[in-house]
């Protein structure tokens, strides 16, 4: 029997398991089957294991006609972005250093994951350490958007946004710390959701910002996303900066809103988003169309103003690189990872760093670097901190006059593979999703239109405070069920 | 910050432990100057008196059970050593100016 995996969400196939429509074993090789046809020109995966998914795919069938499925979603395969280790497989954050390491354990996430039966597919391409907009900084290869070959998927989790939208994988996980879920997801039409900063462990995730660094899901559609929420979040002891609350339940709440309105609802539209340079008109047109959908559904909008927002991105390159400063000093070529041979330590490192990291992966140390050397720390680490808690407290201001936020998610569609040369240029791309890493928020990219003269789609950011998850998926599944646009897949 | 901020590239990668050709460190040197120029606009804001913020979501004295468990191994973590000496140690260059080890 085959089956036909294009467009298929994760909730449609855990149907079709448990119809007995299809095995896990026919479900894997259909979209094993579609990477080979299209992987060829996306290019999301760095490396697949055929072998290995097929192995787990026959272990869940073997547990499904014994009547002992781990969970309804037992032989769904998952993409992972290639920086969440998986026991066996490599882990390069798309780096040369790291080229070399192949995981000797699982991420929490991955665990979970395996422990309801998903099985963890590929490794998905990404910018090096996630640090970039476009995926063009990894050291392997370009990942085109399935949309547009011609244009970027966006980045960081450029591999797991592609991958999703060109039905090479039904879901895959990303890590977003300025952005890095929500706008590929964006760029490509799906669903990434970044959620509140502790809600999923981030053990066996490589840190680039400690303080900022969320892993989420990329989906199809909001239902699938708030699937793998219940599987992935929770308390994990493996990480301090884990959240102790339940991290249970969202799906039913997503499957419960179905035929609800956003009556009775407060969404606020912070007016230097919508004022501020740069978004093009066919942006603000679907964002302007959002914004009518959700009134018509009922809900109320009113004006509401993050007067720091225009200092998010300053804040954000001396936060994150600081963090990833530090972060990144372990790569040295002596305990795992390439060493580039030197009769000296000291030449040790610094050839294996020089030879091993790529252009901006070093802007951003030597940034991060420079703000905490001595002399600098108070004026730019110490300062960046305060006006990290103004941005906080503007999205708190924010919070008492509205439930959700309403943004764009970027200021532009995708743009052209080289288009984005200048790395100032390529950071000014995230100023909408930057400051929800800072202030802590949870926040969803959910596809809202097609751009009528490039055929790429549009995203809106919805914001909840922090611990709203439930709020949030809810408002972003009806915004999904009544916007205009119902269905977003490329032709690919 | 303002005027007095200036960035010799070759010092922070330095003290970065990155080598950079002379290739490298003159486009850094370009980027890095356009982007501290872009972050000194936090200069134009008062924060005297404001916290800073370390974390989204500050908690403190994290503990868990002090209990044994069963680490990954020798094995497991030298298998991703770039040189190692009969599987069982890290082998590094040499540490201290003198004689060579065999």
């Amino acid at each position: 029997m085959s089956i036909d995996t294009k467009k298929m969400t994760v909730a449609q196939a855990a149907d079709a398991l448990a119809a007995g429509t299809c095995t896990a074993a026919e479900l894997c090789q259909s979209y094993l089957n579609r990477v080979k046809s299209v992987d060829g020109q996306v290019k999301a995966f760095l490396k697949i294991d055929e072998a290995d998914i097929m192995a787990r795919a026959g272990e869940s069938d073997k547990r499904r006609a014994a009547g002992r499925p781990l969970s309804p979603y037992d032989g769904i395969p998952i993409g992972i972005k290639d920086c969440i280790v998986t026991q066996g497989q490599t882990c390069s954050c798309a780096s040369k250093i790291l080229e070399p390491v192949v995981s000797p354990y699982d991420s929490t996430v991955v665990a979970r994951l395996k422990a309801k039966g998903f099985i963890p597919t590929g490794r998905l391409n990404m910018d090096e350490f996630a640090m970039g907009s476009s995926c063009e900084n990894s050291a392997f290869q370009k990942t085109a958007n399935p949309w547009d070959l011609n244009c970027v998927p966006g980045g960081s989790s450029g591999g797991s946004a592609a991958s999703v939208a060109a039905s090479e994988v039904p879901v895959s996980l990303g890590s977003d710390t300025g952005g890095s879920i929500r706008q590929p997801a964006a760029f490509c039409g799906i669903v990434g959701l970044k959620p509140t900063y502790g809600r999923v462990s981030r053990y066996g995730l490589v840190a680039f910002a400690s303080s900022l660094d969320q892993i989420g899901p990329m989906a199809h559609d909001v239902l699938d996303a708030a699937i793998i929420l219940d599987t992935i979040g929770g308390h994990d002891p493996k990480d301090s900066t884990s959240l102790p609350s339940p991290c249970q339940g969202f799906a039913d709440a997503v499957r419960a809103s179905g035929n609800e309105t956003l009556k009775g609802l407060k969404i606020g539209l912070p007016k230097e988003y919508f004022n501020g340079e740069g978004l093009t008109p066919s942006v603000k047109q679907a964002i302007d169309q959002a914004v009518e959908t959700v009134k018509k559904l009922g809900a109320e909008t009113v004006e509401v103003s993050l007067p720091h927002a225009k200092y998010a991105i300053a804040t954000y390159y001396i936060i994150a690189t600081a963090e990833a400063s530090a972060n990144l000093a372990r790569f040295d070529g002596i305990r795992y990872g390439a060493r580039a041979e030197s009769p000296d330590l000291i030449q040790t490192y610094f050839k294996s760093r020089g030879k091993g990291f790529g252009d901006e992966v070093k802007r951003r140390i030597l940034l991060g670097t420079y703000v905490l050397s001595s002399g600098y720390y108070d004026a730019y680490y110490l300062r960046a901190q305060k006006v990290r808690t103004l941005i906080r407290q503007d999205f708190e201001n924010a919070g008492t006059r509205c439930d959700v936020i309403l943004t764009p998610v970027t200021p532009t569609t995708a743009f052209k593979f080289g288009e984005k040369s200048d790395p100032l240029q390529m950071y000014l791309a995230d100023i909408f999703t930057i400051a929800l890493n800072l202030s802590g928020n949870c926040g969803i990219s959910v596809p809202a239109g097609i751009c009528p003269e490039s055929g790429l789609p549009v995203g809106v950011q919805f914001i909840a405070p922090a611990m709203q998850e439930e709020k949030l998926l809810k408002v972003a599944r009806i915004f999904e069920l009544n916007r205009p646009v119902r269905e977003f897949f490329p032709d690919l | 910050m303002g005027a007095n901020s200036s960035i010799d590239v070759g010092y922070i990668a330095g003290l970065a432990r990155i080598e950079l050709d002379p290739a490298d460190k003159e486009r850094l040197q370009h980027d890095m100057e356009a982007i501290i120029g872009y972050i000194e606009q936090l200069s134009e804001l008062n924060v005297d008196g404001i916290e800073p913020t370390a974390h989204a979501v500050p908690m403190t004295n994290v503990w868990r059970e002090d209990r044994a468990g069963m680490p990954l191994g020798r094995e497991a973590m030298l298998a991703n050593a770039p040189a190692t000496i009969d599987g069982e140690l890290l082998k590094v260059p040499q540490v201290l100016p003198g004689e060579g080890m065999a």
